[in-house]
C-alpha cells in the first residue's frame, strides 16, 4: 500500500443517513472474483436508469463532481454488509476518503485495509461540510485534522494503529506474520 | 478473587494471543473460520500472491450459498445456472478449496447450505469460540455463548495466512429482555422491536449480550434469529449464555465433542455466563410481555412498527421521505390490508426447521392467494430433509407455494431469485435496504408467521388473526 499523508481535493456531497453497503454497491455485482473495475458499479442504483444510462440528477453523474476524492454522507455511513468490495468500488471510483458523523464497524475496518480514510468528525462541522458541498478542503492525516475553507481545523480520531499503517504503507498481514511464535506458542497451551 | 466478568470479557481473554496496547491492537485467535464463494476469492488470491498456506485447515470450513441458485433443476446441473458469474465464481472456490485443502461443503453436498444455519447444524458452533466469517452475520452464531462477528475479505487472508486477527477491544451493551412473548410473537418481532429502540447504529463498537427470562425461553433457532439481526443494530457480536437448551441442541452433532470429551466441554461452558456484578458500558431494558408483531415500513430495519401501527409521519425529514417514496408509502398510512405481490421465507434468520413449522401452521390447508409468489427456502439440505420427513413441503406446495433448495434466494437477489421493481414482498430476511432483495423492490420484513398469513390473504397481515 502507498503512504498517505495528506489528501487536498474538493467534496462531494450525499446528504442521506444511513447509506448501506448495497447502495453503495448492489449484490448483484458481487459475483466478480477481482477486486478490478468495480467503480462503474458503485452507488448503482442511484446513478443508472433501468436501461444503463445515466440518472442525470445524481450528484456523482454531474460535471462537479468529476475529480473529487473526498465524499462527505449523512450520518451512520456503510452499515449492513461485510462486503470489502464497498471500499474497493469507493477506491476505484476515485474518492479516497469519507466523511460522516458516524461509520460502521465493519465498513470502517475494511476501508483502512485498502487506503480508503474513513474519518468520523462532529456534528457541527459535518453539517457545514453537508451545507457546502464542492468545499475545498485538506486532509491532514499526521496531525489527524481537517482544514474546511471557512478556517476550521476539524479534529478526527483514526485507530492509532491503523494510522501508523496507512501513514508508512504497511500492510497489516505482515504485522500478523511477525506474531508466528506467539501463535505457535499459543496455540500449544490453549487451542 | 478476580473482578466479575462478562460473558464477552472471559470469551475475549481466554483468545489474546497478544493484548492489546496504546498502540497496537490484540491479536486475537479465531477458532473456527467459515468461508463462503462471495467474500473470498480474492483471499485466496491474497494467499496465492505471497505464497502462503492455510495455516490450520482443521479449523477452515467453507460452503457455498450466496450465489448459488435454489432451482433444484439447476443445482443438479440438468439446465446451466442463470447467473454466468455466479456459477464462475462457485467454481472458483470448488479451486480454491481443492488446492488449499479446505473442506468444502459443495453444491452436491448433503450437508450444504447458509452458512450461518450449517455451523451450528454441524455442531462447528460451539459456546466460548471465536467464530468469524466474511460476513456480517456471523453474530447468528453468538446464539450459543461464541463470540462471532463478520469480517472483511482482507481479514479473511489474515484469518487464512494466521488463524489470527488484529482487533481492538469493543465495548459491551446488555440488553435484557425479561417478561414472557405473547402467543404470535416470535424471535423476529423481538430483535425488531429492539433494533427499533436502540436504532440501526445503538450498537456501533459493542459487542450485545441479549438476556433476561424472554431470551432464556427461547429454543436455539429463536436465538439465532435474534443474535443475527445484531448487526442490524450496528453491532458486530450478539452473544446469548449457554444453557441447558444449548447444550441439548450441540449434543450428538457430528461436529461437536463426543464421549469423554463431551462432558468435559459441557463442564467448562456452564462458566460461560456473565458473573454477578460484572459490569457492562451500557444496560438497555425490555419488556417481552409488551411486544406484538412487528413489521419494517421503510429501508433501513430501525424503520419497523408494530403491525397495527401506523407509518410515522415526519414529513419534514427529507431522508425519510426519499425512504417512504422508494416503498410507495405516505405517513400516517397503515400497512395492514396492503396488498403485497411476494411472501419469501428463508435467510439465515428465519430459515430453519422452527420457522418453516410456524410458517406451515399458517398455511397447512389453505391456498396463497392469487397474484401472490410465495417462496419457501429452506436454511440448508438437512433442514429440508428434516421439513419433508414432516411433511411440511406437501403443505406450502398444496397451499401454491413453491419449495426450494437451500441457499440465500431473495434475501440478497444475486442467484437468480428476486423481487421485481415496485413489488411488496414481505419477507422474513433481515434487510430492507433499496434494492436488496432487486433492483426496486419493495421489503416488509417480519415474522415467518407474518409472511405466510400475508401470503394466504395476499395483504399485509396480523398473524394472530389467521392462527
Ligand atoms: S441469507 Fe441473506 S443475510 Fe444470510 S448470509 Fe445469506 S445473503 Fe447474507
Amino acid at each position: 500500500m502507498e503512504p498517505i499523508h495528506s489528501i487536498f481535493s474538493r467534496t462531494v456531497v450525499l446528504p442521506y443517513s444511513d447509506i448501506d453497503t448495497d447502495q453503495i454497491i448492489p449484490a448483484r455485482f458481487l459475483t466478480t472474483t477481482t477486486k478490478a473495475g468495480l467503480g462503474q458499479h458503485a452507488f448503482s442504483n442511484w446513478r443508472y436508469n433501468t436501461d444503463g444510462s445515466n440518472k442525470s440528477d445524481f450528484i456523482l453523474n454531474q460535471s462537479s463532481a468529476q475529480g473529487c476524492q473526498i465524499l462527505v454522507a449523512g450520518n451512520n455511513f456503510g452499515c449492513g454488509s461485510s462486503r470489502e468490495h464497498a471500499p474497493w468500488a469507493l477506491l476505484d471510483f476515485g474518492f479516497r476518503a469519507v466523511i460522516s458523523t458516524e461509520i460502521a464497524d465493519i465498513f470502517r475496518s475494511n476501508s483502512l485495509k485498502n487506503g480508503l480514510l474513513p474519518l468520523v468528525i462532529d456534528k457541527e462541522n459535518h453539517a457545514w461540510l453537508i451545507a457546502n458541498p464542492g468545499a475545498q478542503v485538506e486532509i491532514n492525516l499526521e496531525t489527524s485534522s481537517l482544514s474546511l475553507p471557512n478556517g476550521k481545523q476539524v479534529k478526527f480520531n483514526i485507530e492509532g494503529f491503523a494510522r501508523y499503517c496507512l501513514l508508512n504503507g504497511v500492510d497489516e498481514l505482515g504485522f500478523l506474520m511477525n506474531q508466528l511464535d506467539q501463535i505457535k506458542q499459543y496455540e500449544q497451551e490453549r487451542a | 478473587m478476580s473482578a466479575p466478568k462478562t460473558l464477552f470479557e472471559k470469551v475475549w481473554e481466554r483468545h489474546e494471543v497478544v493484548p492489546e496496547t496504546a498502540d497496537t491492537p490484540a491479536v486475537l485467535y479465531i477458532d473456527l473460520h467459515l468461508v463462503h464463494e462471495v467474500t473470498s476469492p480474492q483471499a485466496f488470491s491474497l494467499l496465492r500472491e505471497k505464497g502462503l498456506k492455510v495455516r490450520r485447515t482443521d479449523r477452515t470450513l467453507a460452503t457455498m450459498d450466496h450465489s448459488t441458485p435454489t432451482d433444484p433443476a439447476e443445482i443438479a446441473g440438468r439446465v446451466p445456472i442463470k447467473v454466468k458469474s455466479a456459477a464462475q465464481q462457485i467454481q472458483q472456490l470448488e479451486t480454491n478449496c481443492s488446492e488449499f485443502d479446505v473442506e468444502l461443503l459443495n453444491l452436491n453436498s448433503a450437508q450444504r447450505g447458509i452458512v450461518h444455519v450449517v455451523g451450528p447444524e454441524l455442531g462447528a458452533t460451539q459456546p466460548g469460540k471465536t467464530i468469524v466469517c466474511g460476513d456480517s452475520h456471523t453474530a447468528t452464531h453468538g446464539a450459543f455463548g461464541a463470540l462471532a462477528f463478520g469480517i472483511g475479505t482482507t481479514e479473511v487472508g489474515h484469518v487464512l495466512a494466521t488463524q489470527c486477527l488484529l482487533q481492538r477491544r469493543p465495548r459491551t451493551l446488555a440488553i435484557t429482555v425479561d417478561g414472557k412473548l405473547a402467543e404470535g410473537v416470535t424471535a423476529k418481532d423481538l430483535i425488531l422491536a429492539i433494533i427499533g429502540k436502540i436504532g440501526v447504529a445503538g450498537g456501533t463498537g459493542q459487542v450485545i449480550e441479549y438476556r433476561g427470562t424472554a431470551i432464556e425461553s427461547l429454543c436455539m433457532d429463536g436465538r439465532m434469529t435474534v443474535c443475527n439481526m445484531s448487526i442490524e443494530a450496528g453491532a458486530r457480536a450478539g452473544m446469548i449464555a449457554p444453557d441447558e437448551t444449548t447444550f441439548a441442541y450441540l449434543k450428538g452433532r457430528p461436529k461437536a465433542p463426543q464421549g469423554s470429551d463431551w462432558d468435559k466441554a459441557v463442564a467448562e461452558w456452564r462458566n460461560l455466563r456473565s458473573d454477578p456484578g460484572a459490569r457492562y458500558d451500557r444496560e438497555v431494558q425490555i419488556n417481552g410481555s409488551d411486544l406484538e408483531p412487528m413489521i419494517t415500513y421503510g429501508t433501513h430495519p430501525g424503520m419497523v412498527m408494530p403491525i397495527g401501527g401506523r407509518v410515522p409521519d415526519q414529513s419534514n425529514d427529507p431522508v425519510f421521505m426519499k425512504s417512504l417514496a422508494y416503498m410507495g408509502l405516505n405517513p400516517n398510512e397503515q400497512l395492514l390490508g396492503k396488498p403485497i405481490q411476494v411472501a419469501f421465507i428463508g435467510s439465515c434468520t428465519n430459515a430453519r426447521l422452527s420457522d418453516l413449522e410456524l410458517a406451515a401452521k399458517v398455511m397447512k390447508g389453505k391456498r396463497v392467494a392469487p397474484g401472490v409468489r410465495a417462496l419457501v427456502v429452506p436454511g440448508s439440505q438437512q433442514i429440508k430433509r428434516e421439513a419433508e420427513q414432516l411433511g411440511l413441503d406437501k403443505i406450502f406446495l398444496e397451499a401454491g407455494a413453491e419449495w426450494r433448495e437451500s441457499g440465500c434466494s431473495m434475501c440478497i437477489g444475486m442467484n437468480g431469485d428476486t423481487v421485481a421493481s415496485g413489488q411488496y414482498a414481505v419477507s422474513t430476511s433481515n434487510r430492507n435496504f433499496e434494492g436488496r432483495q432487486g433492483a426496486g423492490a419493495r421489503t416488509l420484513l417480519a415474522s415467518p408467521a407474518t409472511a405466510a398469513a400475508s401470503a394466504i390473504r395476499g395483504c399485509v397481515t396480523d398473524p394472530r388473526t389467521i392462527i
